[in-house]
């Protein structure tokens, strides 16, 4: 027997091992199957030697990436940041204003949730966790996190971007978690299609991608179309953004179903950052709550605002709308051929010189004369064959005419010319 | 009595390497494997941890340290990922036994030679990664994508040349 074990050693040796790891994987994979399942204890153990042995070098490597990336981000590359800032501003007004709009709706939606007793589910706390490292195959669409068990993370806990959903914790080791992307082939999840209202089941693909392949052709159902979570898998929390629909094709492999193949939401090529979701709710977290009452508060605002205007507006038309009435009763006043400017009064002019269309004051002369206008004496004050001088008339150099001066001036008396006069004023008693 | 003979080329062209470069070198390879597709998803088509493999059974031209080398890479490898353990670990088995047995055989100093090799194990190494898949676990949906898989040897192929040329600097006559 010894030389057979020595000639075929080689080949022995090979058949040992395959026949080791071929019970290995039958150990493993036991019947029934449940899709993206943890592994067992023995399992998890070997992987959390691997995994123990290479999240330590992956985290030091990251953490000299990210202190590089660090400083040319935050000391050096700042190009545009104004002007990023200013329209993340603008874009935090906007969405203010939306957010006001819809806290009313949303505060009506959660009114008629408790009159129908209607349980609902809401995201209360999440995990931070920043990705470490990803699987190293395109076969096998996982991600490494830096949070585990002591942070409070648990197998089956759903892991979310602002974005969408990113897929859920498969395995979890004392600090690290290993994270099942919702477009492997072994992941699963409940869906909702957001304006038809159909359920269906989404699944990752060989390829990487997203597809709902358990619905038939529907006329309905078309490209563009937002999918939500239904909240039925008891992992991700309903109304969770899954993506949008991309494509649907008929499948060829199982008539008549189609495949609808999804973009998904979240990036999920390229994630630096993730959230793990670790406890929900059935009622509105406080935060939430407080942001609610903001929006609503804001909303009220707005309204009163709107409403104070339209009863300026209101007054104002009224205000015109009396200017007019009397403008029409007082037609001399106005030349329907000349008309006057609206309110622009000349720099300098008085608005007496305006109202009710009283004709202007001439302006007193420098150097009066016998033409000027009140430079005649009154009737009263003549003397016939007196000295009717009007040389100098006081009340002239006053600059105060009389207000009533529509009428010409009367004509100048005849004058003396041999006789020499001297000025009088006109108020002097006779 | 053995008759000890040195004509073979098996005999006169093994190579051994420093323990430190048998344990790091593939560890490395997997924590590339595991980081680059991070920033670089398009990197997922690499696999390092394939050309080491091939590497370290053509170089020590031992039937046996390449299927244990083969075995132990792939196990490491198949622990990152969410497939049962052993998947990779019987593909990189059989690539480790057949690499080191056709090292016996050719020279695989050429760059010819180095070329075909790794195109060609890359080729097999889909093949069979379909094969424990589709048969052995029984995936549904399991297919080869023929186009992809070329472009992933050829892929390999072009990354393996100066990965060889680096770890030939580590080698140790015998």
């Amino acid at each position: 027997m010894e030389p057979f074990f020595t000639r075929f050693k080689n080949v022995l040796v090979l058949v040992a091992v395959l026949l080791a790891q071929t019970i290995a994987l039958a150990i493993q994979v036991r019947r029934p199957v449940e899709s993206g399942a943890p592994d067992g204890s023995k399992v998890t153990l070997i992987r959390y030697w691997v995994v123990a042995t290479v999240t330590p070098l992956e985290r030091f490597f990251l953490g000299i990436g990210h202190n590089v990336r660090g400083g040319w981000d935050n000391y050096v590359d700042l190009r545009h940041t104004r002007q990023h800032n200013h329209d993340l501003q603008q874009e935090i007004a906007r969405l203010r204003l939306e957010h006001a709009a819809l806290a009313e709706d949303a505060i009506q939606g959660h009114r008629l949730q408790a009159l129908l007793d209607f349980q609902q589910h809401y995201v209360a706390t999440t995990v931070a966790a920043q990705v470490i490292g990803t699987s190293g195959s395109d076969l096998s669409h996982v991600l490494y996190i830096d949070k585990g068990s002591k942070d409070g993370l648990k197998t089956d806990q759903a892991v979310i971007t602002p974005d969408g959903i990113v897929g859920k914790l498969r395995d979890v080791f004392p600090h690290t978690s290993q994270v099942l992307l919702i477009n492997d082939q072994t992941s699963g999840a409940g869906v909702l299609l957001a304006t038809t209202r159909i359920r269906a089941i989404l699944r990752g693909s060989v390829t990487g991608h997203i597809q709902i392949t358990n619905l038939t052709s529907d006329s309905r159902i078309k490209p563009g179309e937002t999918v939500l979570t239904s909240g039925g898998d008891q992992i991700y929390p309903r109304g969770l953004n899954v993506g949008t629909i991309e494509s649907i094709a008929p499948d060829p492999d199982h008539q008549p179903y189609t495949i609808i193949q999804l973009h998904p939401a979240a990036n999920l090529f390229q994630l630096e950052e993730v959230l793990v979701i670790t406890g929900t709710q059935s009622e509105l977290p406080v935060q939430a709550k407080k942001d609610l009452a903001v929006g609503a508060a804001t909303a009220e605002a707005q309204a009163e605002a709107a409403r104070v205007a339209a009863a300026e507006a209101a007054a104002e038309a009224a205000a015109k709308s009396a200017a007019q009435i009397v403008a029409d009763r007082l037609p001399s006043l106005h030349d329907p051929n000349n008309p006057e400017p609206d309110d622009k009064t000349a720099p300098g002019t008085t608005p007496a010189a305006k109202v009710g269309g009283v004709v202007p004051r001439p302006l007193p002369t420098l150097r009066p004369d016998r033409y000027t206008p009140g430079s005649t004496p009154s009737a009263a004050s003549l003397k016939p064959g007196g000295e009717n001088s009007t040389g100098g008339n006081p009340e002239s150099n006053t600059g105060n005419p009389p207000a009533s001066t529509t009428n010409p001036p009367p004509p100048a008396a005849p004058r003396k010319a041999p006789t020499p006069t001297t000025p009088q004023p006109e108020s002097q008693p006779n | 009595m053995a008759i000890h003979s040195y004509t073979s080329r098996r005999e006169l062209e093994q190579h051994t390497f420093p323990p430190a470069v048998t344990l790091l070198v593939p560890i490395a390879a997997i924590l590339l494997q595991s980081l680059l597709p991070k920033p670089f998803p398009r990197l997922a088509i690499l696999d390092l941890p394939l050309i080491v493999t091939i590497f370290f059974a053509v170089s020590r031209r031992n039937p046996v340290a390449g299927t244990l080398t083969g075995a132990a890479i792939g196990l490491l490898q198949d622990a990152l990922t969410n497939q049962p353990i052993g998947v990779n670990g019987m593909a990189k088995s059989v690539i480790g036994y057949i690499a080191a047995s056709i090292g016996i055989q050719v020279d695989v100093e050429n760059l010819s030679t180095r070329l075909i090799i790794n195109f060609g194990f890359s080729i097999l190494n889909s093949f069979l990664l379909f094969l424990i898949n589709h048969r052995l676990l029984g995936l549904p949906g399991s297919h080869i994508f023929w186009v992809h898989e070329l472009i992933r040897a050829a892929v390999n192929t072009v990354v393996a040349i100066p990965i060889f040329l680096l770890l030939d600097h580590s080698k140790r006559a015998d």
